[in-house]
């Protein structure tokens, strides 16, 4: 067991160079820089720049700067907003973004696991087509199309809640992004409980717990649920690494002003160092989150032993 | 001897039969399905609309109703209004005077030509890898493996994101209004999952006695992959192209979303809810339909993906 953990973390490192280096290749391809400005500027001056950012220098000795850099924490000057650096940058937005993705994947696990349970229990009956049809449409709606619905019936018609969340102290601002953004994993861990329980309704134990006279609510709390949560745990790590990176087009779309907000303005602004820095930490969660998932997995399911 | 050719012939039709019956079961499987039906239909529509959705558009796409617009005092004309019907944009416009229907029609043809040359990229990459890794196995396996669980780590969008941003000032990124750049970032990204299968199907089939008397009979590793092996990885390969159609539309429509992609003036869906944002307080109908397009658009191909799926294998019925 300890060495799988400590193989799957040391094979987190070479994901994360590769992904480094396909960014800093990506980025030194793109147009542009930190002395893009609507007038031109004197070519002196953008020398002074090039100094100042270490564009004088062979690409790969820029890479290695770079790279030493950030591995002390360092992610370098924001292109666009001059005296921040991109670590201000990720302090701002980062608990904003963490907050709201938390809420999401709560209310994800909140509705969605329910979801499953009720359409398994009533198979081939309403409550299951009911079911199944939301989470079909859950899984094929985009999170800005819904966003879009949520806004024109709650903000726009009924103006329960407001349309935009950039003032995310007050926790109405809150509700719409957290249900748009929550909206693909409820559906997504619905369809999985689902047939996760259907295939253990057919299992002998629980036949056998049947036979033995057990209540059925028992059987089904007890044997059934935990049972069929087990396979269920696996998407919850792609789904936590996807309210992290899934995130951008709806803290873009209501204002909410998190990191991933910040990273589209920076496409839009041609911001790289913070392009960069917002690549790697979407490629570490994603990478961290899933090892979580498996080595919580085995230590939930004593039958699962890595070697 | 005679009477066991007479054994014989009527086992050998029997299986003939059924290798042709397998597709014939799985298409009588799948016109049973009633939410894979509605979705081949809306998908084919949606298809067709692709390819003919420019020349019956009642406007051209980038053409400003300015009589309209000032008509409407410079305010977006509404759907199913009087002044709407009058003017001849019952779908409505955006505030420049643009035909919101025929915008449409052209996003659709957007929409329509990355949810399939996307598919032709992926095949293009995913085939060929998949089957070097699962044909040669050992190190050529290793190494194209750890290749798919790189761009697998990679969040896709990202990736696709990072691609788009390189390239845009290119002659290539430029190329079909940015669209084939599009084309191939979001290809780029999305031929694991096909690779994957690939290899899985080769890898367990290459041991079958069939492959052994082809070799046997001096068949060259080609053709033995070409014609033997891969003809049996067509259905879940046909399942994964389906599944992955919403994927790649969706990922053109967030990319279109945030300014990347097409560019205008025409617009694919994506770009016209970019655009409309602005003014989804007073005309709402401007994001409305191109996310109902989207949404239509997705799940269509979801039910129908869904349902080739089932009825292909039905034993995966309900999984995933």
């Amino acid at each position: 067991m300890a060495s799988y953990v400590t193989r799957r973390i040391l094979w987190i490192i070479p994901v994360l160079v590769v992904v480094s280096l396909i960014t800093f290749t990506l980025m030194h391809l793109a147009p542009g820089g930190p002395w893009d400005r609507e007038k031109e500027l004197p070519p002196s001056i953008i020398a002074r720049i090039q100094a100042k950012y270490g564009f004088d220098k062979p690409v790969h000795e820029q890479y290695i700067d770079w790279v030493t850099d950030f591995v002390k924490g360092d992610f370098g000057p924001s292109y666009r907003y001059v005296n921040r650096t991109v670590n201000d940058m990720l302090a701002d937005g980062l608990p904003t973004t963490v907050h709201l993705g938390l809420m999401a994947f709560v209310l994800a696990v909140a509705l969605g696991i329910p979801l499953g349970i009720f359409a398994a229990l009533g198979h081939n009956r309403l409550p299951d087509y009911v079911a199944t049809g939301i989470s079909v449409i859950g899984i094929a709606t985009p999170s800005f199309v819904l966003a879009i619905v949520l806004v024109i019936v709650f903000a726009v018609a009924l103006n329960w809640f407001p349309a935009t969340s950039n003032r995310w102290v007050d926790w109405r601002t809150w509700v719409l992004p957290t249900i748009a953004l929550a909206g693909y994993p409820i559906a997504q861990i619905a369809r999985y409980t689902r047939s996760a329980m259907l295939e253990v309704t057919r299992k002998d134990y629980i036949r056998t717990a049947h036979s033995k006279g057990i209540r059925e609510r028992a059987v089904v709390v007890r044997h059934m649920i935990r049972n069929a949560l087990i396979p269920v745990l696996t998407i919850l790590g792609p789904i936590l690494a996807f309210l992290v990176t899934g995130s951008f087009i709806i803290e873009n779309f209501f204002g909410v002003p998190g990191i991933g907000d910040a990273y589209v303005s920076a496409i839009g602004g041609r911001d790289y160092t913070m392009i960069m820095a917002t690549t790697m930490l979407y490629a570490f969660s994603v990478a961290f989150f899933n090892l979580l998932v498996d080595v919580g997995y085995a230590y939930i399911d004593p039958r699962i032993r890595y070697g | 001897m005679a009477t066991r050719q007479e054994s014989l012939a009527p086992s050998a039709s029997l299986i003939a039969r059924r290798s042709s019956g397998v597709w014939r079961d799985a298409f009588g499987r799948l016109r049973k399905n009633k939410l894979a039906m509605v979705g081949a239909v809306i998908a084919l529509g949606l298809l067709t609309l692709g390819i003919v959705g420019p020349m019956i558009a009642p406007w051209p796409y980038q053409v400003q109703d300015q009589n309209a617009i000032i008509e409407n005092g410079y305010h977006p004309l509404k759907p199913f209004a009087q002044l709407a019907w009058d003017t001849g944009h019952f779908l409505g416009t955006d505030e420049l005077g643009r035909d919101l229907f025929s915008r449409l029609l052209d996003g659709a043809q957007i929409s329509m030509s990355v949810a399939l040359v996307v598919q032709v990229v992926v095949l293009t990459i995913g085939i060929p890898i998949g089957a070097l890794a699962g044909w040669f196995g050992g190190r050529t396996d290793n190494l194209l493996m750890r290749i798919t669980d790189i761009t697998y780590a990679f969040p896709d969008l990202l990736l696709i994101i990072l691609l788009s941003i390189a390239f845009r000032e290119t002659v290539f990124g430029k190329a079909l209004n940015g669209l084939l750049l599009v084309f191939v970032a979001i290809g780029l990204t999305s031929w694991v999952t096909v690779a994957r299968l690939v290899r899985g199907q080769l890898l367990s089939l290459k041991q079958m006695e069939f492959v052994e008397a082809a070799r046997a009979l001096g068949v060259r590793d080609r053709t033995i992959i070409s014609r033997h092996l891969l003809p049996n990885a067509i259905g879940p390969v046909i399942v994964a192209i389906t599944l992955g159609v919403p994927g790649a539309i969706l990922a053109e429509a967030t990319l279109a979303y945030i300014g990347i992609g097409v560019q205008p003036p025409r617009a694919s869906w994506g770009s016209l809810i970019n655009e409309g944002i602005r003014w989804m307080r007073s005309d709402t109908h401007l994001v409305l339909f191109p996310a109902i397009a989207i949404a239509t658009a997705l799940i269509a191909f979801t039910f129908l993906g869904d349902g080739l799926r089932d009825a292909l294998d039905p034993k995966l019925k309900g999984k995933q």
